[in-house]
């Protein structure tokens, strides 16, 4: 049985439009009371600190110190460079522990083991004291020295870190080797690649989508590691921060003005790390998301269509 | 004139389990010849084991003439080094039931990599070549695309192309259509009825019956790692002389 329904107005008409429902929201009480006391809370140590006795002035008067400059310099270089030697290494440990060969696969997970499970901080120490039991170093026709003039802070700073980081990396590179779908690699093999290639072409390029983030991660990580490095007479910016506060006796308005700088430098590490894992994720989603660049233009043109009159739907 | 693939007797087991059991088969040049059978009886791994992705356990496997893995000194036999795996390999391609094409590489790139890398060739010649191939399997227009954006269809043609582009002389399909939507299975069926044309031998998994008896030239059903039947599709799809041919048949026809 059908039902004819008599439509009210001319024919031609559109179909008007359904009413918006108009409802008293709920109000969340709970959520204003908790914004007050959060605000209120930043608002006492805001206060707190404006009372205490710093010398504000101190900061900008040292920001762009010399000793500040060079110390972050050297603070960038050593996290670089030590990091480097961490990823190259961890991938080489990766790629020992997932080989076939037994030797290589204990010697990578032995390697892991230890320097994964003794602090940082002490493997400084270990490296910059070895000149305790050494006093020669002697590679044969290669090179020969005293281990003071060998064992440099740098030398000292770069084996702590980096055979420390390359631990941590192992285990990342590991995660995305075996985060890439086995059919890859026999795709590859069926086409005659060997497996040097089939890693080299295939396979890497696939985990690093894997490996990036948290590669970040310990970028970031590595760089604040370094405040650690005044314990091998390493030159970097807390140190750098440390002299000056000596010198002009406000220690802690040194300390601020690193933290800072640290601030900045993580910050830019940080939108690196976002246009790195941009580049690796191509193929893997249909569309990238957009920069934060071209979000802002997007933004403004359909701004500009607003005030236009447009209707924004989206 | 020498099989194309010639096995006698091949084993192959996964730890206990024995999944071929003594296959005895040849496949001539220019042939294409269908393994059909139910899931778990053995087809894919023989397929597998023809370029050598699997290790056979006993019996002999031969290309074209030359046995599969090994080399035969006297009585005794030699491994193959990866690198000589990887020779021989060239010569055979293969199409996935998943494609496995890579992700990171567009559709022209992805047709490129054996070429340029294993082969040694020129960027610019294996690119030419790799939108003829692409333009032969219908998808000159999606050259530049990554594989996220191709549908499923789109992207086991290009796994074609890709393994076509090492110009082989057997092409081995593993269920190439089975993870396909069903409107999408004509155009891949279509590509590799072109290649039948062309005289290419294939060794097909499948489970398209009108495939196989449509472009078939023998047919071998397996069960439970053994050689149930074989001959002509005619004869084996509509007329098994077989029990467990006919109850299977009568499961997918």
């Amino acid at each position: 049985m059908t039902v004819e329904i008599d439509k009210a107005g001319p024919k031609d008409a559109p179909p008007p439009a359904p009413e918006n429902i108009k409802a008293i929201p709920v109000r969340h009480y709970g959520r204003w009371v908790t914004a007050v006391v959060i605000i209120g809370v930043l608002a006492s140590i805001v206060y707190a600190f404006s009372q205490g006795d710093v010398n504000w002035g101190a900061i900008p008067d040292y920001f762009f110190d010399d000793r500040i400059l060079k110390g972050a310099g050297m603070t960038v270089w050593i996290t670089i460079a030590s990091m480097v030697l961490g990823v190259v290494l961890g991938i080489l440990l990766a790629v020992m522990r997932l080989s076939k060969n037994p030797v290589s696969a204990a010697i990578a997970w032995g390697y892991i083991w230890f320097f994964r499970g003794t602090p940082v901080y002490v493997q400084l120490l270990v490296w910059f004291n070895l000149g305790l039991i050494f006093h020669y170093i002697n590679l044969g026709p290669i090179y020969q020295d005293e281990w003071s003039d060998f064992m440099t802070p740098f030398l000292a700073a770069l084996l702590g870190l980096g055979l420390n980081e390359a631990a941590y990396m192992a285990e990342i590179c590991r995660a995305g080797l075996l985060a890439v779908d086995e059919g890859q690699t026999e795709a590859a093999h069926a086409l005659g690649m060997s497996h040097a290639k089939t890693l080299r072409r295939i396979v890497l390029p696939q985990a690093m989508r894997v490996i990036v983030p948290p590669t970040g991660n310990e970028f970031i990580n590595m760089l604040k590691t370094t405040s650690l490095l005044a314990v091998v007479q390493y030159g970097e910016l807390l140190r750098g921060a440390q002299d000056i506060a000596q010198d002009s006796g406000s220690t802690t308005e040194m300390l601020f003005l690193a933290a800072l700088w640290y601030l900045i430098l993580t910050s830019v590490l940080s939108v690196g790390q976002y246009y790195l894992e941009r580049y690796y994720a191509r193929g893997s989603s249909r569309h990238l998301p957009m920069t934060p660049l071209q979000r802002i233009r997007a933004n403004l043109f359909s701004f500009s269509n607003r005030s236009a009159g447009g209707v924004g739907t989206s | 004139m020498t099989a194309m693939v010639k096995a006698e007797g091949v084993h192959k087991s996964f730890g206990a389990v024995q999944v071929l059991k003594g296959i005895d088969l040849e496949v001539a040049p220019r042939e294409v010849f269908c393994l059909i059978g139910p899931s778990g009886s053995g087809k894919s791994t023989f397929l597998r084991c023809i370029n050598h992705l699997e290790k056979i356990n006993s019996g002999r496997l031969y290309v074209d003439g030359e046995l599969v893995g090994y080399r035969q000194k006297g009585d005794k036999l030699y491994e193959l080094r990866d690198r000589e795996v990887a020779e021989k390999r060239r010569d055979i391609g293969m199409v996935f039931q998943r494609f496995n094409l890579f992700p990171h590489m567009t559709a022209v790139e992805n047709v490129m990599e054996a070429p340029v890398q294993v082969k040694h060739e020129s960027k610019a010649v294996a690119r030419e070549r790799a939108l003829k191939l692409l333009d032969r399997v219908g998808l000159s227009d999606k050259a530049g695309s990554y594989p996220s954006q191709l549908s499923g269809g789109q992207q086991q043609r290009v796994a074609i192309a890709r393994a076509l582009a090492m110009e082989p002389k057997l092409m081995l399909f593993d269920e190439p259509t089975s993870a396909l939507d069903p409107e999408l299975v004509g155009d891949v069926l279509d590509v590799m009825r072109g290649l039948a044309e062309d005289g290419m031998t294939m060794v097909v998994v499948t489970h398209e019956m009108g495939f196989a008896r449509e472009v078939g030239d023998s047919v071998v059903f397996m069960d439970d790692g053994v050689v149930v039947e074989s001959g002509h599709p005619r004869e084996v799809l509509t007329n098994p002389r077989h029990e467990r041919t006919k109850s299977f048949l009568s499961k997918v026809l």
